[in-house]
């Protein structure tokens, strides 16, 4: 009786060891694959990703590297990455600078996914955000310069709502105006036509990650004139509205005004 | 110890049988690996397209979808819910290798296979006995751990390493002859399995196998030995095998004559190098026990 329990406390035992050991190896072995495989994650600022794609995170438990949306690609605009490349191993992305994307209406690439990681609710690709244009050589664009380049603008597939050009007075000649591309960040898919057409040695206007490119606003901030429009007059009752310095508002009168000299 | 360790397998089969019957399963697994290849690459080569995408997943004749339904578990642990196309391939593949023979894939299909086959030649050519033995449930070890990695850091963590869609990649998207690196990670487990742990990828450490084998364990494909009467103890089928334990209680045991061990790839190898032609390949529970049975000559 005592002999049996013994024996089977010791086969207790070596069952619950072996539990134990196989789950620290598994442990291990996640944690060398996890550490392998989480930061692929960070994508490259350089590599864009297919339209369609939902942020790094969701695109990454998603696409399965198949390649069919390469294959799908009418103008070997996505390839999938190699080992030594700037996104992930086996997944699609492209280079603005290389090929850009081409935006078909049909978006071929979107349409071949099997899995979802490219997401098929979108179906008009003007809505497609793979990235977002910003103009970031502001000392070397030849418009900034005050000549007449505007390849940027004329080859957006948006012209006026993605990229628009604003005028700017020259201060160099005194005379002329500088036209400054200005990206809207609203319309930009990141097609990447701008950066790739850009006649520069290196682009003064590059397709970065939507985050990158466009920046944020403090969550606690809040523009005034918008509070204001949504409130529908002043946000404080009464409040006085004092003079600026050198500066009287109408509704002062001029008498108050000119004790300000600055 | 000479005489075994100096005497080459196969080559008193080939002296038998003559060399192509000694060679019979190793062609044809060539040649279904070579086919399975080709489905992929008659597209970018020729531009007559059968399949498209790579063993990850797949669309063959625009209508057949597969995935390789350990990558789509990876994705729904990631967090992922892949759509019907995805998840009908992956029933598909699962419901084939779970009928047939899940390892199937291993020796049949898998690119790989053609690398670990090399190293345990040369390494057999070269004599090189020793080595390190890995348990074999470490492959079901890491299995979990590739699974858990997934769950935890939500990606799909096996193929950002997973050498055969590495490597299938390389072939059918043509980064291999085009300055491409995948084939830095075949040429590490060649290299392990030469110079470190004989068998030891496919054996002991790849969970795609270790998943295949799991999946596919009641599979109806399978080698069994039903001359095994005749065995002379030469051990040539134990030397060429890549999962040496399978063999044993096929052969030597009293129960079945079939090879039950889900382990079992079914290369049909140990066939080919039998002088005595013991073994078989063929369906289980067919009158019989070894429909393929080759002749009774010998």
């Amino acid at each position: 009786m005592s002999a049996q329990s013994d024996k089977q406390g010791v086969a207790r035992r070596r069952f619950l060891a072996t539990a134990v050991k196989a789950t620290a190896g598994a442990g291990c072995a996640a944690l060398l694959v996890g550490e392998v495989a989480a930061p692929s994650r960070t994508l490259a600022a350089t590599a864009l990703r297919p339209p369609g794609a939902k942020g790094e995170s969701h695109f990454l438990a998603a696409c399965v590297r198949c390649g069919l949306c390469v294959r799908a690609c009418p103008y070997d605009t996505l390839k999938l990455a190699d080992l030594a490349d700037p996104a992930s191993s086996g997944t699609p992305y492209f280079e603005a600078r290389q090929i850009p994307c081409e935006m078909c209406e049909d978006i071929p690439c979107v349409v071949a996914c099997p899995t979802g990681a490219l997401d098929k609710g979108l179906t008009d690709i003007a809505q497609a955000r793979m990235g977002t244009a910003a103009l970031v050589g502001h000392e070397t664009c030849l418009n900034v310069l005050g000549l007449r380049c505007d390849v940027c603008y004329r080859v957006c597939p948006l012209m006026g709502k993605a990229i628009t050009l604003d005028m700017r007075h020259n201060e160099r000649t005194g005379k002329h105006a500088s036209l400054i591309p200005v990206v809207h960040t609203d319309a930009c898919t990141g097609c990447g036509k701008c950066e790739k057409s850009c006649v520069l040695e290196e682009a003064a206007i590059k397709v970065l990650p939507t985050e990158l490119a466009r920046g944020r606003i403090g969550g606690h901030y809040r523009l005034g004139w918008e509070e204001k429009a949504k409130h529908g007059g002043e946000l404080v009752d009464g409040i006085i509205d004092l003079p600026d310095r050198g500066y009287t508002p109408p509704s002062l009168g001029p008498s108050l005004g000119k004790e300000f000299k600055p | 110890m000479s005489a075994i360790s100096e005497r080459i397998p196969g080559r008193e089969a080939v002296k038998a049988k003559g060399w192509f019957r000694a060679h019979k399963w190793l062609l044809a697994r060539r040649a279904s690996q070579l086919a399975f290849l080709a489905l992929f690459l008659s597209g970018p080569l020729f531009g007559l397209w059968i399949a498209k995408g790579t063993l990850a997943s797949s669309l063959t004749l625009n209508v057949l979808p597969l995935t390789d339904p350990l990558v789509a578990l990876q994705s729904l642990l990631a967090g992922h819910w892949p759509e019907t196309a995805a998840l009908a391939g992956a029933a598909i593949v699962l419901a084939v290798y779970a009928a047939l023979r899940g390892r199937l894939y291993c020796s049949w299909v898998c690119p790989v296979n053609v690398v670990t086959d090399t190293a345990g030649w040369l390494r057999r050519r070269l004599g090189w006995k020793d080595g390190v033995s890995l348990n074999r449930r470490t492959r079901l070890i890491l299995l979990a751990g590739i699974l858990i990695a997934s769950a935890v850091t939500g990606t799909i963590a096996w193929e950002v390493v997973n050498p055969i869609t590495q490597l299938h990649r390389a072939l059918v998207f043509g980064s291999l002859f085009a300055g491409g690196i995948a084939w830095t990670v075949l040429a590490a487990i060649f290299l392990f399995d030469l110079a470190v742990a004989p068998r030891g990828w496919c054996g002991n450490l790849c969970p795609v196998g270790a998943f295949y084998g799991l999946v596919g364990r009641f599979g109806r494909v399978a080698v069994s030995a039903p001359r095994r009467a005749a065995c002379d103890s030469c051990m040539d089928c134990y030397q060429v095998c890549p999962e040496p334990h399978v063999i044993s209680p096929a052969l030597r045991g009293a129960g079945s004559e079939v090879i039950q061990s889900p382990d079992c790839t079914a290369c049909g190898r140990c066939i080919d190098v039998c002088p005595q032609d013991v073994f078989a390949l063929g369906l289980k529970g067919t009158a019989g026990a070894a429909p393929l049975r080759q002749g009774e000559r010998l």
